[in-house]
């Protein structure tokens, strides 16, 4: 079984990170070239949003593609918003012939939350169910509806979790689901709720989840007022604290205070019983990936042969 | 019951420009109830064809009726004589009322006076609320009487999304979380273990995705 840098890096047990890219709203191979450039050598490997906020974007095996070309890993973001179990079945063998192996599997916003509202929400399998039906591709060669494979895949399956939705009582133990589902890793939400975000990994603690999985915490690094705002009010499923807008407002050099914080965020999040590394979601602001990991003594990445 | 709300009146005009004589059809079961197509609604209706149709000089009689139950053949023959004086019916039933009426009566076009829009129920004087999509495969026992299928804006089967907050869901501000809902009651009814299980991903083929559905009970067919 062959594995992905982001899963040898796991695990080594090395502090992991992941950066994330947002395909384009066109067909620009170098736009994706140039963000990939950007995140080349600071992470371990990078997330390709799929259709991000129901806004139609480059697909992410297309990029994923271009990534292994540019010597990167890629981690292929799957919703269950778009497509059915054929065509998901269908693109992750397409995926792994095409060299990918990490996958993320996740819902989706809704398709009102986008670009076209009157779209079709397909949700035929939950992400639980996709993680599961991961899982059986790879561990028992079978599809879905019961035929086999014809060869054997090598797929890394990452689910997501969001401590900062509710109920939130139910939060870790739709985490533990996930895992008993078949997740290899978990990527959570943006975190800019630390107090809530260590109150969500206590409980994770005490059902020993950790300890079977590695959990990378999300981060997002704030580069303006307006960045912030637009988290706080318009993104679903996230929590800013006031505290956080205001330190941003007082300061006179936003982009700095906003490095500042994210490099903070990452030195606390390493002495977290249970967070195995950071997933730095710096989606239209790439170029500051290289600060932040060298201010965050987060290079370099380890390297395998 | 079946939830519609009336066409824009505008739309209806329109529909029934061509046409001399026009029926407007009511129904008396569940667009009676939620206030779209019974016995009031088509007299306004009507009215409203009666007064545009005075602007335009052009000929018009418009006559209404409302039967009780458009759905069904037997409840439809009372209707028999105005609807073949009649050119063209404008239906205010649910959609399968308007088809019914199409069958029944197929040398006359129905038209639809409604949009059908969900099965549910009234949670209040004014407000309805879509609680089944008639998947074909119930699982509520799963859920503490809460349908995920209907309720959640995703359909999911094993929990909530990452979108949910404050019991709310992320379509909207004015949709509560089916999850949320389902959640709370478990831990109420001490319950909440039977989520851990994973359920497996749902067999659509008993839903409309396998197909237009027909049911045959050899034991009640005459």
């Amino acid at each position: 079984m062959s594995m992905s840098n982001l899963q040898k890096v796991v695990a080594s047990g090395a502090f992991a990170v992941t950066g994330e890219l947002g395909p384009p709203k066109s067909a620009e191979r170098k736009k994706i070239e140039h963000h990939a450039h950007l995140l080349k050598g600071c992470v371990d490997a990078v997330n390709l949003t799929d259709n991000q906020t129901a806004i139609v974007r480059t697909s992410s095996i297309a990029c994923g593609r271009i990534l292994i070309e540019e010597g990167l890993d890629p981690v292929v973001q799957i919703t269950c918003r778009d497509r059915n179990r054929i065509a998901i079945q269908s693109d992750v063998l397409g995926a792994v012939a095409l060299g990918m192996k990490n996958f993320l599997c996740m819902q989706g916003d809704h398709a009102k939350c986008g670009d076209e509202p009157s779209a079709k929400n397909v949700n035929d399998l939950d992400s639980t169910n996709l993680i599961q039906s991961l899982r059986r591709m790879r561990d028992e060669q079978v599809f879905i509806g019961g035929k086999k494979l014809e060869a054997p895949i090598d797929l890394f399956i990452g689910a997501v979790e969001n401590p900062f939705a509710d109920p939130f009582e139910y939060r870790a133990y739709r985490l533990a689901k996930k895992v008993e589902a078949g997740a290899d890793f978990i990527q959570t939400q943006a975190i800019f709720d630390m107090d809530r975000f260590e109150l969500w990994m206590e409980k994770v603690r005490e059902l020993g989840i950790h300890k079977k999985i590695p959990i990378l915490a999300g981060i997002i690094p704030i580069k303006s007022m307006g960045a912030v705002r637009y988290m706080k009010n318009n993104v679903s499923g996230m929590i800013v604290p006031d505290a956080i807008i205001d330190r941003i407002k007082a300061a006179e050099d936003k982009k700095e205070e906003g490095i500042k914080l994210c490099v903070e965020m990452i030195n606390h999040l390493k002495t977290v019983e249970g967070v195995a590394g950071v997933h730095i979601m710096a989606v239209a602001w790439e170029e500051i990936v290289p600060e932040i990991t060298e201010r965050a003594g987060l290079l370099p990445r380890p390297k395998f042969d | 019951m079946i939830v519609a709300e009336r066409k824009p009146l505008t739309e209806i005009i329109k529909a029934v420009a061509p046409f001399a004589k026009v029926l407007v059809l009511g129904c008396g079961e569940c667009v009676t109830v939620c206030m779209a197509g019974g016995d009031k609604e088509a007299k306004e209706t009507a009215a409203a064809i009666a007064i545009a149709r005075k602007k335009t000089g052009q000929e018009l009689v418009v006559k209404t009726l409302t039967v009780e139950r458009q759905c069904e053949f037997e409840y439809l023959e009372s209707a028999r004589k105005l609807v073949e004086e009649a050119d063209v019916v404008v239906s205010l039933a649910c959609g399968v009322g308007i088809q019914t009426m199409n069958i029944h009566y197929a040398k006359v076009q129905t038209l639809p006076g409604v949009n059908t829009t969900f099965m549910g129920l009234p949670l209040q004087q004014g407000i309805w609320v879509e609680n089944c999509l008639g998947c074909g495969n119930c699982v509520l026992e799963e859920t503490v009487g809460i349908c995920p299928i209907a309720r959640c804006s995703k359909s999911m089967l094993n929990g909530p999304c990452g979108g949910s907050q404050d019991g709310l869901c992320e379509v909207s501000k004015e949709t509560e979380c089916g999850w949320h809902l389902i959640v709370e009651r478990m831990i109420k009814f001490d319950k909440l273990s039977v989520l851990s299980e994973v359920k497996p991903p749902k067999d659509w083929a008993t839903s409309h995705s396998g197909g237009p559905r027909k049911m045959v009970r050899e034991d009640v067919k005459l």
